[in-house]
């Protein structure tokens, strides 16, 4: 192609007024909107606070995570039940213990395996048993078989906050990119995931959650993720993307005809640059608190698929598994699993959740 | 003649954020007598609307008034009265026009509801009454069939219709003041002319005092007996019209109605306020455009640009927005296209940017059609045919500093050996649009319009393209700042041997930078020729029409007020 050749000749003109500036590093730097949103987060105190409050609690999830805290949960410390420390130990327990223990009638002229028990204790002695003594009470109490209820609520927060904040980030980036994809280009394509985007907010919500747990949990990629917290993390991104995507198509719609894309267009940005480089930065502060407010709702949505047997794997252990136990022991009188499960879920939901509107107040002050 | 209004003192500033406050208007005395027009003329922030708004009260929450703040209607103090008895005042003995009809009138009311509307609240008619006064007053405002009219609903008028609504409910209580903010600003010139004629003669016949609020000193020049500057919140020049207009005293009044470019002169380089405010002389030699001599840089034949409505389930409507556009543009020349909203002038522009695909035709650059290339292909020609768009305020990206803003074509196009060149070459483009190098770390939105649309002309610059579109890049800004950025454009003209096609709905500003000009009306190209022929011997109505419809400014007659006072 000659004709396309003459513009490249043009380019062996002196490419501009360059100017020598010793030191490119000392020109003043303007705060960024991150900067700007951070300072105005730290003039909001009920943000601050609960931002601390997240903070902790993502402390607790990095240590239970590698070990340091809460590692021995399923290791059963205390007797079954056993009362938080205030209480005291249980009195009837102990006392129906010692009420029950059997009486010493000697049947060794009738049993047929007497003569062996000399032998055979001789051998037990030989293995060495460790003795563990069981707590009677614990600091927050102690479940059915005796599993210390604040370790499980550690291990269970570890669980629900990580299984709530990467569901997050899988419809996070679900619903920016398809509404990035439906919002620039419109049309076809933009008909298209609007169509998709029908269907999934047409079947009830907890149908589709049940109908993809049967997919992912004993359907033909049961296998694939029968261990582990993937599986209710891929549930719970793939149903819960859609309000996402319907902001961010919004936005780009808005965006797309702007005279900056119109600009990025003229100066030879391509598409994607045009979609994640020039109209992304104009909308992050949106999906950033979409993101936190999912964070928020799949943490619940977690707790309420473990509570129904949806969740996390029997080996390990959420909120809402804990919550699920609790059900069965508020008969006996045993309330303080409950009662754990939900101070902890409560004061990270709320926090969060305080700190999401602090969040959204800081990054778009008109809105106010 | 007895006062209306009395501003006395008037202090306005702003609470914003926690402990900072902006003084919008620092001590105004102002005085509006009966049956006269004072105007209120100033740029941008320079607190000509605060001004106006605090008489009505119209003030948003954060506004504190001065304490010895006073506005006197008829002796009463404004400020101090009762907010019910000063809504019983506002609407009735003082009513206000808004710059933006469209925005003004309630689009689910039809505009003979609400007209009927002010009139049962203030006058107490029963609705038949008040829809009969409707109709009254829809035709005394000049609005054609105004009985079919009574039933429109705002978005079947034209901006100039609704603009007149506007001012049928200003004047359906027979004011006693009526204030005018920025009337005729949102529409086009020849509506403009219509507008001000109605208002003027209005004026006269109901007898009333009217507060006309503008930007433009040529159009005050020819509505107003008594005229008010202002800037930066304070007045720098108040006094009758002829006073203000022949022999002004400030300094920066004399800038004002020296920087708007002039039918008759055309000289090298526009004065800007600066050159007041130092008293540098201002340039007389007159500038002479670049012969357009050998091949065409760019030819346009037949360039047509339809865009398909869809009418109810099968039937399509086509819409014409540019019909079989020719014209040739020539190196180092410019190119001026005129025309009101919905001409399609923009159209023009966007689609030699290839920013939108034209329907039909050609555009050869230097004999290669670029309608015909894929987006690869454009690339390299994208680099040699820029834009700058005309609201400054978007077309930046507000999320990206100036550095990033400038190194991104670069980077686009591999100009520049690595970062560091380019670094270099972003600063040394900074100084050739006179901004300072401190502006590569900041953003956008720390800039003013002028210096917006300074950034915006370096982005263009560089790519060191061949042509550059200018659409509308100057009406969004100030008449002074508007000079210092065509002196810009000029100066850049000359040094790169730049071709411009210069796109606006000011006749004036595209007389002085085009060298050939054409006319547009509603997707057609009615008139071309080069610049002065067309100002001086316009051939086609509609073009005689643009021309008459340019404000004047102030012819030194004596006026109806000074005739009556000797």
């Amino acid at each position: 192609m000659s004709a396309a050749q003459t513009p490249q000749a043009q380019l062996a003109e002196p490419d501009g007024p360059e100017v020598a500036v010793e030191d490119l590093l000392s020109l003043p730097k303007s705060p960024s909107v991150w900067a700007l949103a951070a300072r105005r987060l730290r003039s909001d105190r009920g943000g601050m606070f609960s931002l601390w409050i997240v903070l902790a609690f993502l402390l607790l999830v990095l240590l239970a995570q590698f070990g340091v805290l809460a590692g021995n949960w399923q290791k059963e410390v205390a007797v079954p039940f056993a009362p938080p420390h205030f209480m005291g130990a249980d009195a009837k327990t102990a006392a129906g213990a010692a009420a029950t223990a059997p009486a010493n009638v000697d049947l060794s002229d009738v049993d047929p395996l007497a003569p062996r028990y000399a032998e055979w204790a001789e051998r037990a002695a030989k293995t060495k048993t460790v003795e563990t003594v069981k707590a009677d009470t614990l600091s927050f109490g102690a479940d059915r078989i005796g599993r210390d209820v604040l370790d499980k609520a550690i291990k269970g927060a570890q669980v629900s906050i990580l299984v709530g904040i990467l569901a997050a980030f899988v419809a996070t980036l679900i619903g920016t990119v398809l509404g990035a994809l439906g919002g620039y280009f419109g049309g076809k394509l933009d008909d298209f995931l609007e169509w998709v985007y029908n269907v999934f907010t047409s079947v009830p919500y907890i149908l589709l959650i049940f109908a993809l747990a049967a997919v992912f949990r004993s359907g033909p990629l049961g296998k694939v993720f029968s261990d582990g917290i993937a599986a209710v993390v891929i549930i719970l991104g793939l149903v819960g993307w859609t309000s996402i995507y319907r902001l961010v198509r919004a936005e780009y719609m808005k965006h797309r005809g702007r005279e900056y894309v119109r600009a990025a267009e003229a100066i030879g940005a391509g598409h994607g640059a045009r979609m994640f480089g020039h109209i992304l930065p104009n909308v992050s502060h949106i999906v950033l608190v979409q993101l936190s407010l999912h964070v928020v709702s799949f943490i619940k949505a977690e707790v309420i698929l473990s509570f129904l047997g949806l969740g996390v794997p029997i080996d390990m252990v959420s909120w809402g598994t804990m919550l699920g136990e609790a059900q069965s022991e508020l008969v006996l009188g045993k309330w303080w699993q409950l009662v754990a499960a939900t101070a902890f879920m409560a004061t990270f939901v709320t926090a969060f959740a305080i700190l999401t509107d602090a969040l959204r107040d800081a990054m778009d002050p008109k809105l106010r | 003649m007895p006062n209306l209004i009395e501003v006395r003192d008037l202090r306005v500033s702003f609470r914003v954020g926690k402990s900072e406050v902006f003084d919008a208007v620092k001590g105004v005395n102002l005085v509006v007598p009966e049956r006269a027009t004072v105007a209120l003329v100033g740029e941008s922030g320079s607190g000509k609307s605060v001004t106006a708004m605090s008489i009505v009260r119209l003030l948003p929450d954060n506004a504190q008034l001065g304490p010895s703040s006073q506005v006197l209607f008829e002796g009463r103090d404004l400020l101090q009265l009762a907010p019910e008895r000063m809504r019983a005042l506002r609407g009735k003995d003082i009513s206000v026009v808004f710059q933006d009809p469209m925005t003004s009138l309630n689009p689910v009311f039809t505009v003979g509801d609400q007209i009927a509307e002010v009139l049962r609240i203030h006058m107490g008619m029963t609705s038949t009454q008040a829809r009969s006064r409707a109709l009254d007053l829809l035709a005394e405002v000049g609005i054609p069939e105004p009985r079919a009219r009574l039933n429109a609903y705002p978005h079947e008028l034209s901006g100039g219709q609704q603009q007149r609504v506007m001012i049928a409910m200003a004047i359906a209580c027979e004011p006693k003041l009526l204030i005018a903010d920025e009337p005729t600003t949102a529409l086009d010139v020849t509506v403009q002319r219509q507008v001000v004629d109605l208002m003027a003669k209005l004026q006269r016949e109901r007898q009333m005092s009217m507060l006309f609020i503008s930007h433009d000193l040529g159009l005050v020049g020819e509505i107003a007996d008594q005229v008010v500057v202002m800037r930066q919140g304070e007045v720098r020049e108040a006094g009758t019209a002829n006073e203000v207009f022949e022999a002004p005293r400030d300094a920066y009044t004399r800038a004002l109605l020296a920087c708007r470019p002039r039918l008759d002169a055309r000289p090298l380089r526009l004065p800007v306020i600066d050159d007041f405010m130092n008293d540098r002389a201002p340039v007389l030699e007159q500038r002479v455009s670049l012969p357009a001599e050998g091949a065409p840089l760019i030819a346009v034949s037949g360039l047509r640009k339809a865009y398909r409505l869809k009418e109810g389930l099968f039937r399509r409507k086509e819409i014409e927005a540019v019909r079989m556009a020719d014209f040739e543009l020539h190196r180092g020349r410019t190119l001026g296209v005129v025309g009101e909203s919905g001409s399609g002038k923009t159209t023009i522009g966007m689609m030699l940017t290839r920013l939108t695909d034209p329907t039909a035709g050609s555009i050869r650059f230097e004999g290669t059609d670029l309608t015909g290339l894929s987006s690869t292909a454009l690339q390299a020609w994208r680099r040699r045919i820029q834009i700058v768009f005309q609201n400054p305020y978007a077309s930046l990206n507000p999320r990206f500093t100036v550095g990033q803003i400038l190194m991104e074509p670069m980077r686009i196009h591999g100009i520049g050996a690595d970062e560091a060149a380019r670094t270099r070459l972003t600063l040394g483009w900074l100084d050739k649009v006179g901004l300072p190098r401190a502006a590569f770390g900041k953003y956008p939105h720390e800039f003013s319009g002028g210096q917006r649309q300074r950034i915006a002309i370096a982005r263009c610059l560089t790519m060191q393209p061949e042509v550059v579109v200018c659409d509308e890049s100057v009406s969004a800004l100030d008449v002074s700042v508007q000079a210092t950025v065509l002196n810009l454009l000029l100066d850049l003209q000359e040094e790169f041997g730049l071709t411009y096609v210069f796109i606006s709905h000011d006749l004036a500003v595209v007389k002085y930078m085009a060298d050939d000009i054409l006319v547009m009306r509603e997707g057609e190209i009615v008139e071309r020729g080069s610049a002065h022929d067309i100002y001086t011997n316009a051939q086609h109505p509609y073009t005689q029409q643009l021309l008459a419809a340019i404000p004047r400014g102030h012819r030194p007659a004596p006026s109806a007020l000074e005739l009556a006072a000797a």
